[in-house]
């Protein structure tokens, strides 16, 4: 590892690498929650025919990249909120538009090659300059932070929208800024994953993630911790493989979801059989049930017949009977605090 | 353009605790108007449900007073002001007909309900130590403060519905407009919502109940609108809602209709019916 660090375009790759794997999971998630998982994938497209036309006109391809990218996603998210029958079909001809657009004006230009457009599309990290890595960092953190800050209220907009104008939240403003973010996070990831792969690097992070979580924050967590060790794993592992960075990070995604898949699938199977099941009852535990509240380690067990009930999925979990007889509440029954038997957790 | 004077009603443009008053009002999507004619004032402390088949008009008129869809006519005006100058849009909590509150990733009861209390934030706001005891009394109205950090996938269907009332009121609004509440819900959890109401009731919150069968929630109410065909059809108290429903139902089976009670024909059928198989539980 200390072999890697002291090659430079190594400590390169791997500082771009940090910056993609934290920022693209944070505006995938909300991707992810819109249901626009593939947003990405046409916003790379677009940026395809701007680093065209940086090639051709001779200015920096990042920019122009950027600036194509950005009108798109403004124009893309408008035709969302304008056309209610064909804003799918719009997209499909912004974005083949893009990319075709991208790959004749590319071989127009002097350094038209082949090998030039696969550096595109598919990244190579390697290649970072110095004058890019500033422009990536400085990006990268202007959608950390306001990612970082707006989280709240782009979460309220993907969660509910009609909910969202109703009460004054200003949704379309908001939507632009999510179109603008993920803009920006396909051009600063596109020297490390590609335009063609970075949407993967958005959403598989956040596919696994989902499988861990319990609520959105740690969701978002998840989702950078598995972004990150994707992407610095993925260019680690590269170098020493031989093999393209883009494609290797992406691999590592999709291979962690896999693992995480299985993983959680067996810990729910073998959870599933243990615990006990309360017998069925037709009230619901609260406040005003007239069970007594009994806190149990991280959550909450009410106490039904002398036994504990903890909430679990649309049932009731078998906590075992509770010792405390004179906390009983009088409501269930005076006589039962005398006779509890000392019975262990029964299924119904 | 026809000014409409309604020199009858008790209730002018300026009546003070008006929370809603339209006058005139008719809503629709593209110029197509759903709904027309509209005069409805709804007073502060009011729980009035606004009834009627699928179909009817009802939620357009839901949307209209909560700016989802366009006025195509008439005037609106919210707390006095006219709606298209009125943007303190948190006062009026909407607490929509949804059957998931998050399909697509997870998040917990308090997260849902927090976003409930932004449009009191502004744009940059954060939430502070006040708003979370906002949240936190939220979700304890609703009776699921024990569950504030369950992941909402995991909740009942009625307690998915309280999770949305907890979320309009995180807001602090002045008026509650609830679409199809009990819909959907079994009848344990009917009785569990109809409570929620009722402590809303006691605390004197205005509420608006859109529903096709007024079911648990009968007894909450102060006034029933019908809304059906595109007009409002019925507009009184509960005893009169009763007293006409009878009424009708012994004209429509005389086949001797009088013209006072022409316009409310359409109460002989439909889901208002308690008798009629359509108001059967879903």
């Amino acid at each position: 590892m200390t072999d890697l660090l002291t090659v430079d375009f190594m400590q390169r790759a791997l500082v771009a690498a940090l910056l993609v794997g934290t920022v693209a999971p944070m505006v995938g998630i909300f991707l992810v929650q819109r249901r626009l998982s593939l947003i990405g994938d046409g916003m790379g497209h677009v940026a395809l025919a701007g680093v065209a036309i940086g090639l051709v006109t001779g200015s920096a391809p990042v920019l122009t990249a950027l600036v194509a990218a950005l009108v798109a996603a403004v124009v893309i998210e408008l035709l969302r909120t304008r056309g209610r029958t064909n804003g799918d079909v719009a997209l499909a001809v912004i974005f083949y538009g893009g990319i075709a657009g991208g790959v004749v004006i590319i071989s127009k230009s002097p350094d038209g090659t082949p090998a030039n457009l696969m550096k595109y599309l598919f990244g190579s990290i390697l290649t970072t300059q110095r004058g890019d890595l500033y422009l990536f960092a400085g990006l990268a953190l202007l959608i950390a932070v306001t990612t970082w800050v707006l989280r709240p209220r782009l979460f309220a907009v993907a969660n509910d929208e009609e909910y969202a104008r109703a009460v004054g939240i200003p949704v379309l403003p908001l939507n632009i800024v999510l179109a603008v973010l993920t803009a920006t996070t396909v051009v600063v990831a596109m020297r490390v994953v590609g335009l063609l792969l970075i949407s993967a690097l958005m959403i598989v992070p956040n596919a696994a993630s989902q499988l861990v979580a319990r609520s959105f924050s740690s969701g978002l967590r998840w989702a950078i911790g598995f972004g990150l060790v994707s992407s610095v794993g993925g260019v680690a592992l590269s170098y020493p493989l031989n093999t393209p960075s883009g494609g290797t990070i992406v691999l590592l995604a999709v291979g962690l979801f896999v693992v995480t898949a299985l993983v959680t699938g067996i810990l729910a199977r073998v959870g599933g059989r243990r615990h006990d099941v309360a017998e069925r009852h037709e009230h619901e535990h609260g406040a005003e049930c007239g069970h007594p509240a009994v806190p149990h380690g991280d959550h909450v067990d009410y106490v039904h017949d002398g036994h504990l009930h903890a909430a679990h999925e649309g049932h009731y979990d078998e906590h075992g009977v509770h010792h405390h007889e004179d906390s009983l509440a009088a409501r269930d029954g005076a006589t039962t605090s005398d006779t509890i038997a000392p019975t262990t957790g029964t299924r119904p | 353009m026809l000014m409409r004077s309604a020199p009858l009603l008790p209730d002018g443009p300026a009546a003070p605790d008006a929370v809603v008053a339209l006058r005139g009002a008719g809503f629709g999507y593209g110029d197509r108007p759903v709904l027309t004619d509209v005069d409805l004032t709804i007073r502060s402390g009011e729980i009035v449900a606004i009834v009627g088949p699928n179909g009817s008009g009802k939620s357009t008129l839901m949307k209209g007073v909560l700016g989802l869809n366009e006025r195509t006519s008439g005037t609106v005006s919210l707390f006095g002001v006219d709606s298209a100058e009125f943007h303190d849009r948190a006062r009026i909590g909407y607490v929509p007909q949804r059957h998931t509150l998050s399909a697509s990733v997870r998040a917990t009861a308090e997260e849902i309900v927090s976003t409930g209390r932004l449009a009191r934030i502004g744009w940059l706001g954060r939430l502070r130590a006040a708003d979370r005891q906002v949240v936190a009394r939220s979700l304890e109205v609703v009776g699921l403060a024990d569950r504030a950090t369950t992941e909402v996938s995991t909740l009942s269907g009625g307690q998915q519905r309280r999770v949305l009332i907890a979320r309009a009121l995180a807001a602090e609004p002045d008026i509650l407009i609830m679409d199809e509440p009990t819909a959907g819900v079994d009848a344990a959890s009917q009785h569990v919502l109809a409570d929620v109401l009722e402590r809303l009731v006691e605390r004197d919150v205005t509420m608006v109940i859109v529903t096709h069968e007024l079911g648990a929630l009968e007894r909450l109410l102060s006034r029933i609108v019908v809304v059906d065909g595109g007009h409002i059809r019925f507009d009184g108290t509960p005893q009169e809602y009763a007293h006409a429903r009878d009424h009708v139902h012994h004209d429509h089976d005389s086949h001797h209709h009088d013209h006072e009670l022409d316009g409310h024909a359409s109460l002989a059928h439909g889901p208002l019916d308690t008798t009629h198989p359509e108001g059967r539980r879903p």
